[in-house]
């Protein structure tokens, strides 16, 4: 089911979220619902519970086709993820479908190793990602972490309001 | 050397900096730092100003050649002495402080002043208003002697107040 997706300053967006059994039926629908909403929003690349108002460790990515990605695992669904490892941080201009007016300069690592459960079986998996997937896995557990890029922006010119064009 | 600090702003239209540096320049001024953006639809322009060559040429003579533009522009303006020899000392080490929450007014006084009351100097700060989130990011010099977790803990007190989340950050130098 596509869901609205929240706004910050809702204050969901900023309370670190809560580990979660991976085969509880209502986190299978959780994580289906999270994928619906982001394939429902032109140019979503990724999206975190917290964002459609849910405080459960659970988030979903494809990079596939975006011309920044390097790596591309298709479509990833994952329940307690963890940052492993990061190395060779790089600034670059990210936006979010929950502050939709705004971009920042981020600095994120190039190169991640992401571990987290595979929602229904509970199978423990790893991704290896870099360039723009590996920017979208620290901007999805981000969000899980309560952490919003605005929180991470380089520096008072390194906020930007979106471009409309009229 | 005379240095003066000129500010102009009006609502944005194209051939505002032309015309006031052209202004400028007819005087002999030069630009020794400016910072030019739109806020809220209007151009402003802060501009130091120095004047080195003609000794005839003071701040009255700068406003006087600004007056006939800034009255077909529509424009505000501001010409003022300012020293030449500002305090340059370092002050501490760079943090980046961010603010986001619900907009409500006194949320930049009352977060500027707890860095203030640590002798915190904030040396460039940006807000954005988007909807119903307002923004806060301000670049801060803390000084060496301030313990950042007392800081971090007084800009938590005034965030639950405002009901806002902020956060400190060590400032990262640029990766090349």
């Amino acid at each position: 089911m596509i869901r609205a997706v929240v706004l910050a300053p809702e204050r969901v967006l900023s309370r670190p979220a809560l580990d979660v059994d991976p085969g509880d039926p209502t986190v299978v629908q959780l994580a289906a619902d999270l994928v619906d909403t982001m394939r429902a929003y032109p140019g979503c690349v990724g999206l975190a519970a917290p964002q459609i108002g849910d405080g459960r460790r659970v988030f979903c990515l494809d990079v596939t086709g975006h011309p920044k990605a390097k790596s591309c695992a298709g479509l990833v669904v994952l329940a307690n993820p963890v940052l492993v490892s990061g190395e060779a941080p790089k600034v670059g201009r990210e936006g979010c479908q929950s502050v939709p007016d705004l971009t920042g300069d981020v600095a994120r690592f190039r190169r991640v190793l992401v571990r987290g459960l595979v929602v229904g079986t509970g199978a423990e998996r790893t991704y290896e990602a870099d360039a723009f997937e590996a920017r979208a896995f620290q901007h999805e557990l981000d969000h899980l972490a309560g952490v919003l890029f605005l929180d991470r922006v380089a520096g008072a010119h390194a906020i930007f309001q979106r471009k409309t064009y009229r | 050397m005379t240095l003066l600090a000129v500010s102009v702003i009006g609502v944005d239209r194209p051939g505002i900096i032309a015309a006031v540096t052209g202004a400028l320049a007819q005087v002999g001024g030069n630009l020794e730092d400016s910072s030019m953006t739109i806020l809220g639809g209007h151009f402003a322009m802060s501009l130091i100003v120095s004047l080195d060559a003609d000794p005839q040429v003071d701040e009255h003579a700068v406003r006087a050649v600004l007056e006939p533009i800034t009255a077909s522009l529509g424009l505000a303006a501001f010409v003022g002495k300012v020293t030449d020899q500002p305090d340059h000392t370092s002050l501490g080490s760079p943090y980046v402080v961010s603010v986001h929450g619900a907009d409500r007014p006194g949320i930049v006084s009352r977060v500027m002043g707890v860095i203030a009351s640590y002798g915190g100097n904030v040396s460039d700060l940006t807000t954005r208003l988007s909807g119903d989130l307002y923004v806060v990011v301000a670049d801060v010099e803390v000084p060496l002697a301030v313990d950042i977790e007392a800081l971090r803990a007084s800009l938590d007190a005034a965030a639950d107040e405002l009901g806002v989340e902020i956060t400190v950050r060590a400032a990262e130098p640029d990766l090349l």
